[in-house]
């Protein structure tokens, strides 16, 4: 039923697309409301009133947060298909250790990228580049992070495909040339149904990204 | 059966290592204890955590699990015998973790931040920071144990785990850098529950003497504020 299911959402969310592509690969049925982040709701500041950001999935009348837990959390609830992580626990181990790693390092250095000049947009795009660089260490030959089918570490990752054409124009730099196997793998992704419905093309991305740099530099004046 | 063999990268001072070791207790399995001195780190641990060039890294039969709430799951996962450590249930296992989640982004760097500030008016900030911590974690004992003896119910499981490991630290700063946090008045029942967690067979004698980790806390100010001050 799709009252059972509600997520909070903001559409050009890394971490929100994270939940839909998960959503879909598992076929099922939500109620997606689209927040306004500079009026949250009601709802969503009940439902996560330590962070008050989205995504939170809604389950049966419970919040669930923080992108990679509720994809977690559908991957053991919604069992019967598509399973984002192995059956092996050292697989499942390596699989949340990369997961955990572009937590850490793809979102902060990214904006520093796309967010600021000089010296230390440099410094971002070389810690982004090693990043990618390892990424694609990890990936090898296979089709996806996940091996046969997409995985926890590719719905980690694929959103962040919608910032390349951001980062590329920002850092004066081509991400296709020197990461062809990385680009290759994001567009294997983006052919999937669940992945293209749910990560935005990157030019829209690119209009909302400038829009939010406008906005940062005027209240830091 | 051949016997696995277990060897955990760590340091007696780290909570992130005293993590491992109570979920190794718990399961009861033996292993073999690499003490590292961080300075210079070990050509065992680069190779086994390249990417980050931290402990703890649990080596099971040669193969390196990295980042300790990660290597926490993976020893319940691996070894099924009880007790188990997350919740059986998936709804408390997503609570788990994301409060497991809140005190990795909030506790530490608050009392890393204590350690290196100059002065209490630097500090004031950081203190405050961990009082909140304490008060919601007071809210989601009351929530989460369901009136027994842990957050994970009659026996210590992952969320007891990931914020009891911080006892030995906490001491340092309530006793040496700061104020008292965790306090009667504020959070009772968690101030029962930590004296619970330090006797629990499973963690007794993994939490290090505040005198030490004091001594130890005065080099790792000087490293630390150097590391702000080069940057």
């Amino acid at each position: 039923m799709a009252d059972e299911v509600i997520l909070l959402d903001f559409w050009p969310s890394p971490f929100g697309m994270r939940v839909k592509i998960a959503l879909a690969e598992k076929g099922i049925e939500y109620e997606g409301r689209e927040e306004d982040l500079s009026n949250k709701s009601p709802l969503l500041l009940k439902m996560n009133p330590v962070h008050k950001q989205i995504p939170v999935l809604i389950h049966k009348g419970k919040p669930i947060s923080e992108s990679l837990i509720i994809v977690q959390y559908i991957d053991e609830v919604w069992n019967h298909k598509s399973p984002l992580l192995p059956s092996d626990p050292y697989e499942r181990a390596n699989a949340r250790f990369w997961a955990d790693y572009i937590d850490k390092k793809i979102y902060s250095t990214g904006r520093l990228v796309w967010g600021t000049t000089g010296e230390v947009q440099d410094r971002a795009k070389n810690e982004l580049r090693e990043c990618f660089k390892l990424l694609e260490g990890e990936l090898g030959d296979k089709t996806y992070f996940g091996g046969k089918n997409l995985g926890l570490v590719d719905v980690a990752l694929i959103p962040f495909y919608s910032w390349f054409y951001t980062l590329e124009t920002t850092g004066n730099f081509s991400i296709t040339e020197e990461f062809p196997r990385l680009v290759d793998w994001a567009k294997r992704c983006m052919q999937r149904e669940s992945v293209a419905k749910s990560v935005p093309s990157q030019y829209k991305i690119y209009d909302f990204l400038l829009e939010l740099k406008k906005k940062l530099e005027l209240q830091q004046q | 059966m051949a016997k696995s063999e277990l060897k955990l990268i760590g340091r007696w001072s780290s909570p992130y290592v005293m993590r491992v070791k109570i979920a190794l207790n718990l399961k009861s399995l033996e292993y073999e204890n690499h003490e590292e001195n961080m300075d210079p780190k070990s050509d065992l641990l680069l190779q086994s955590n390249p990417v980050y060039g931290k402990i703890p890294v649990l080596l099971h039969d040669g193969k390196p699990i990295c980042e300790s709430l990660i290597i926490v799951e993976y020893i319940d996962e691996a070894w099924l015998s009880a007790p188990s450590i997350l919740p059986s249930e998936a709804y408390d296992r997503a609570v788990a973790r994301f409060w497991a989640s809140y005190i990795d982004d909030k506790w530490f760097p608050s009392m890393k931040n204590i350690i290196i500030a100059e002065g209490d008016e630097a500090r004031k900030p950081y203190l405050e920071q961990m009082d909140e911590v304490v008060s919601r974690m007071e809210d989601a004992f009351g929530k989460l144990s369901k009136g027994k003896p842990f957050f994970g119910g009659d026996r210590i499981g992952f969320l007891d785990i990931a914020f009891g490991c911080f006892l030995g630290w906490l001491s340092v700063i309530e006793n040496v850098y700061g104020r008292r946090v965790l306090v009667e008045a504020k959070a009772p029942a968690l101030v029962k529950w930590a004296e619970r967690f330090a006797v629990d067979p499973a963690v007794k004698g993994l939490i290090p003497e505040t005198d030490k980790l004091a001594e130890l806390s005065k080099s790792l100010q000087i490293k630390w504020r150097n590391a702000l001050a080069n940057k």
